[in-house]
C-alpha cells in the first residue's frame, strides 16, 4: 500500500479533529502504522482547526509532512492554506457547499463534494466530516469503505456515542457514493 | 469605514457609537458571549473619560485576555502567570505618577498568584486591580479554579467540584476586605445595562482612587465563559444570576476612600 | 501486555504512570500538557488510595510531591516549560533529600511565556541541574507515544532504585499526537520496592528524617559525595541510546525526542536521493551517552546535531566525539518544528 497522509481542515465545530481520529483508528485496525496530530491551543478558538492523519505500511517518522497525499478542505481558508502543499498524484476533497471548486492542478485530483447539502439530506448536519471521509475512501487502495465504517464505529463506541453510529454510517456511504 | 471613524471626537459632544479612543479597531478574539470583551471596553471608556490614555500602564495576564495589548492603544506589560499584582507594584513604584492597572483572571489572581495578590492588597499598593471571575480556567481548557462552585463540572472535576477533595469557592474579595491595606473592594457584573453602568462607575472609581493617591482598589467582575460552561451566551447570563451571584453577591464590600 | 490502543502522548503517559503504581499526582493546568491532568482527574480516583489533586500552582504541586515522596509513595507531577521553571526549587530539594519522584515536562516554546508549540529549549535546564546546587535528575527523552509510555513506567523504577527525581522530557508534539500504544501491565503492590527510609510514622523504629539540610561542611560534603557515587553507577548502568542506519554512513545526525523521529523520515527521503545518512539518538539525555557517541564518531566524518532550540545538546555532542569530527548544528526555534525535507537540505551540505 502507498502511504496516506491526510490533512483535514475546517472551522472549529466541523468535526475536523474527530474525522482525523477516525482515519487513524481505521488505519490501525486495518493493520497499518498510524499517527494523528492536531493543531492545538487558543488559535483554534473560533478559527480554523486542522489535523494530520498518516496511515503507512512502514514505521512513521514525522507526524507532519511537507506534502500530504490528500487534503480534505471543509471551508475556504483551509483550501487557501493547504491546496498548494498537496503532493504529486494527490487528492483534494473540497466542500463545494462553501467553496468554489479549485482549478485542476497537474497530477492532483480534485473531488468537489457538497458536504453540507448531503449531510442535510440525511438529516444530520453534524455529519459533514463523515461525508468527506466517505468521498476520501473512494480513492484509496488497501483501505475500503467498510474499514472506515468500522473505524468510525469503534471510535464512537469508545466515546460513548453509539447513538450516532447509524447516521454517520449513512453519511460515509453517501460521500462514497457521490464520487462517480 | 472603520468603527472609529464613526465616533464623534469633539469635546462638547457625547460619543454615541464606536470604540473608546484608548482602544483600536483590532477585533477581540474572545468567544461569542464572553464578558472579557465588555470589561475591556469599559476599562477603555473609563480611561477616555478620565483622560489618562497617555498616563496609563496596563498589564496583559496569562489567560484568555493575554491579547489585551492588541486592542488598547496604551503601554502594556505582559507578566508571568499569577504575578500581575507584583509586576504592577514594580511598575507603580518605579513610576508613581502613572496610573497602573492589573487585569487578572481568577486562576491568575486567586490560585497561582494568591500570595502576590494578598500582599499587594495588604501593602495598600496604590494600584487598580481588575479581577475577572469566570469560575474556571478559560484559556487552558476549562479546568477547575479555586472560584469554581461546588458541584460545578469542569475538565478536572468531571464529577463536579467536591469540597472534601478540592475545598470551597474562594471569596477573595471578602478575604482581602479583612485586611487593613485596601481602600476599595467591590464585586460587579456586566450582563445587563444596569450592571454595566454600575461596573463602569466602579472602574472609574478604582482609577480615581489611584489618581488621588488613596491606595489599593479591587474591582471583581463576574464574567461568563459560555464555551467552557457548555452553555449558550443567554444561558450563561442566567447562570450568573441564578448560581454564581448566590455564592458571590454583587455590591461594594469596603469603601474607605 | 494488553491490546493496542490509539492514545495521545499525554494520555499514554498518565495511564502508564498509574500502571507503574503512581498513587499521588499533583499538578497545575498548562498547555500542551492539559490532557495529562485531565486524564488523571478521571482515572486517578479509580485507583485504590489514589490521589489526584489540582494544586494552586506549580510551586504547590512540586512541594506536594516532596511530601508524598517523603511518605514513601510513588508520586508524579507534570507540566510544560514555564511551570517546570517554577518547580525548580522543589526539584532541587527532592534531589538534595534523595527522594524518588517523576517529573514530566511537555516542552513548549520559550523563554518566558513563549508559545505553546513544541520545542526543546529546556534541554540545559533538564540535564544540567535546573535548580540551585550540585545535582542531576535522570532525564529520559521519548520520541514516540509508545516510548513515552514505556519510559514513564521505567522512570518510577529508576527513581526508586537510585532515590532520585527522574524527568521525562517530551514536547508538545509527543504530548498532543496519537499513536497506537500497547500499555505496560499494572504493577502489583509487591513489585514496588519497600522504603524503610520513608516518614511513615516511627512505629517500632527510630525516627526517619527527610532533609537536604546539613549545617556542617563535612556533613554536606558527605551527602553530596554519596549522591555523586550513585550518579556514577547510573552512568555505568542506565545509559540508553539508539543508532539507526549508521553502518557505512559518513554523516550521522544526532537528535533526541521529536526531532529524532523526524530524522527517521529524513533518512528515508535521503535514500530516495541515493544518500546514506544515519541517526544517533540519546534516550537518556542525562546521563548523556557520550561513550557510545565517541565510539560512533570514530567511524564517521560528520555528526550534525539537529534540535528545536538554538544549540544545547550540541555542546554534549562536541564534548563526546573524537577530535577532528565535524560537528555542525541546525536548529529550529520559536516552536517551529523542522521538516524531513528541511533537515535533508541541511544534511546535503555535508555529504
Ligand atoms: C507558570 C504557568 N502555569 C500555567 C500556565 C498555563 N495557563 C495559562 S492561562 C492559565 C489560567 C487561565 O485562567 P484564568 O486566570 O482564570 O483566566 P481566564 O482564561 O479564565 O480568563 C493557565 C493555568 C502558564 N502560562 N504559566
Ligand atoms: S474560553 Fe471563556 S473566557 Fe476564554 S474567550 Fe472563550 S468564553 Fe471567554
Ligand atoms: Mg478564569
Amino acid at each position: 500500500m502507498e502511504d496516506y497522509s491526510t490533512v483535514i481542515s475546517g472551522f472549529g465545530g466541523q468535526g475536523v479533529i474527530l474525522a482525523g481520529k477516525i482515519l487513524a483508528r481505521t488505519g490501525m485496525e486495518t493493520g497499518f502504522q498510524v499517527t494523528w496530530l492536531p493543531s492545538y491551543g487558543p488559535e483554534m478558538r473560533g478559527g480554523t482547526a486542522n489535523c494530520t492523519a498518516i496511515i503507512s505500511s512502514e514505521l512513521i517518522g514525522s507526524p507532519i509532512v511537507d506534502n500530504p497525499s490528500a487534503l480534505i478542505a471543509m471551508n475556504p481558508p483551509s483550501l487557501d492554506k493547504f491546496k498548494g502543499t498537496v503532493g504529486e498524484d494527490g487528492l483534494i476533497v473540497v466542500n463545494t457547499s462553501l467553496v468554489d471548486e479549485p482549478e485542476e492542478r497537474d497530477n492532483v485530483t480534485v473531488a468537489g463534494v457538497p458536504l453540507n447539502e448531503i449531510a442535510q439530506e440525511i438529516g444530520n448536519q453534524k455529519a459533514i466530516n463523515m461525508v468527506a471521509l466517505g468521498a476520501w475512501a473512494k480513492f484509496t487502495e488497501g483501505i475500503d469503505l467498510e474499514d472506515v465504517v468500522r473505524g468510525m464505529e469503534l471510535t464512537l463506541t469508545d466515546m460513548g456515542k453509539e447513538r450516532f453510529i447509524e447516521s454517520n454510517g449513512e453519511a460515509l456511504k453517501r460521500g462514497y457514493g457521490y464520487i462517480k | 469605514m472603520s468603527d472609529k471613524a464613526t465616533s464623534v471626537k469633539k469635546k462638547d459632544m457625547t460619543k454615541v457609537v464606536g470604540k473608546p479612543d484608548s482602544m483600536n479597531d483590532t477585533h477581540f478574539s474572545y468567544c461569542p458571549g464572553c464578558h472579557h470583551g465588555i470589561i475591556n471596553r469599559l476599562i477603555g471608556e473609563a480611561i477616555d473619560e478620565l483622560g489618562i490614555q497617555e498616563e496609563t500602564i496596563g498589564t496583559a495576564p496569562v489567560g484568555c485576555s493575554v491579547f489585551l495589548y492588541k486592542w488598547f492603544d496604551i503601554d502594556v506589560v505582559q507578566p508571568p502567570h499569577g504575578r500581575v499584582s507584583a509586576v504592577a507594584t514594580g511598575i507603580k513604584r518605579a513610576r508613581p505618577d502613572k496610573t497602573v492597572f492589573a487585569y487578572q483572571g481568577d486562576g491568575d489572581f486567586a490560585s497561582i498568584g494568591t500570595n502576590n495578590s494578598v500582599h499587594a492588597a495588604n501593602r495598600g499598593e496604590n494600584i487598580t486591580v481588575f479581577f475577572i471571575n469566570n469560575t474556571l480556567y478559560g484559556m487552558t481548557g476549562g479546568e477547575m479554579a479555586p472560584t469554581t462552585l461546588i458541584g460545578q463540572k469542569t475538565t478536572t472535576t468531571p464529577g463536579g467540584r467536591k469540597a472534601k477533595d478540592f475545598g470551597y469557592p474562594i471569596k477573595m474579595s471578602e478575604m482581602l476586605a479583612r485586611l487593613d491595606g485596601p481602600t476599595y473592594i467591590t464585586r460587579q457584573a456586566v450582563y445587563d445595562v444596569p450592571r454595566i453602568k454600575s461596573a463602569k462607575e466602579a472602574i472609574v472609581k478604582g482609577f480615581r482612587n489611584q489618581i488621588e493617591g488613596k491606595g489599593y482598589s479591587l474591582i471583581e467582575i463576574l464574567s461568563a465563559c459560555p464555551i467552557n460552561w457548555g452553555l449558550d451566551p443567554v444561558e450563561a447570563v442566567e447562570r450568573i444570576k441564578d448560581e454564581v451571584e448566590a455564592v458571590y453577591p454583587l455590591g461594594d464590600i469596603i469603601d474607605r476612600g | 501486555m494488553g491490546e493496542m490502543q490509539l492514545m495521545r502522548g499525554n494520555e499514554a503517559i498518565a495511564e502508564s504512570a498509574i500502571r507503574a503504581g503512581c498513587k499521588n499526582y499533583f499538578a497545575y493546568p498548562i498547555t500542551p500538557q492539559a490532557e495529562l491532568l485531565q486524564w488523571m482527574a478521571v482515572h486517578m480516583p479509580e485507583v485504590e488510595g489514589g490521589t489526584f489533586l489540582q494544586a494552586e500552582s506549580e510551586i504547590g504541586a512540586i512541594n506536594m510531591v516532596y511530601g508524598a515522596a517523603s511518605a514513601g509513595e510513588r508520586t508524579m507531577t507534570s507540566s510544560s516549560s514555564p511551570g517546570i521553571s517554577l518547580k525548580q526549587e522543589g526539584i532541587s530539594y527532592l534531589a538534595g533529600a534523595n527522594l524518588p519522584a517523576v517529573i514530566v515536562n511537555i516542552m513548549r516554546g520559550g523563554p518566558g511565556l513563549g508559545n505553546i508549540q513544541p520545542a526543546q529549549g529546556d534541554y540545559f535546564q533538564a540535564t544540567k541541574g535546573g535548580g540551585h546546587g550540585d545535582y542531576h535528575t535522570i532525564t529520559l527523552a521519548p520520541s514516540t507515544v509508545p516510548e513515552a509510555a514505556q519510559l514513564t513506567y521505567d522512570a518510577f523504577d529508576l527513581a526508586d532504585k537510585y532515590r532520585t527525581p527522574v524527568t521525562v522530557l517530551a514536547d508538545g508534539m509527543i504530548g498532543q499526537m496519537m499513536e497506537p500504544v500497547e500499555l505496560p501491565e499494572r504493577k502489583d503492590r509487591e513489585e514496588i520496592p519497600q522504603k524503610p527510609w520513608a516518614t511513615t510514622g516511627a512505629q517500632g523504629r527510630k525516627g526517619n528524617v527527610i532533609k537536604s539540610f546539613a549545617l556542617g561542611g563535612e556533613d554536606l560534603k558527605a551527602m553530596n559525595l554519596a549522591r555523586f557515587e550513585r550518579y556514577e553507577e547510573i552512568k555505568k548502568k542506565e545509559v540508553r541510546s539508539e543508532e539507526v542506519n549508521v553502518e557505512g554512513s559518513e554523516v550521522v545526525i544526532a537528535a533526541f525526542g521529536t526531532v529524532a523521529r523526524i530524522v527517521k523520515s529524513t533518512i528515508r527521503l535521503a535514500q530516495e536521493d541515493g544518500l546514506k545518512i544515519g541517526l544517533f539518538r540519546p534516550i537518556t539525555v542525562w546521563p548523556f551517552p557520550g561513550e557510545q557517541l565517541n565510539e560512533l564518531s570514530k567511524r564517521v566524518d560528520t555528526v550534525l546535531t539537529v534540535e528545536m532550540n538554538s544549540g544545547q545538546m550540541v555542546e554534549d555532542v562536541r564534548l563526546s566525539v573524537k577530535s577532528g569530527t565535524e560537528t555542525p548544528f541546525y536548529g529550529e526555534v520559536g516552536g517551529v518544528v523542522p521538516t524531513p525535507g528541511g533537515i535533508l537540505e541541511e544534511v546535503k551540505q555535508y555529504v
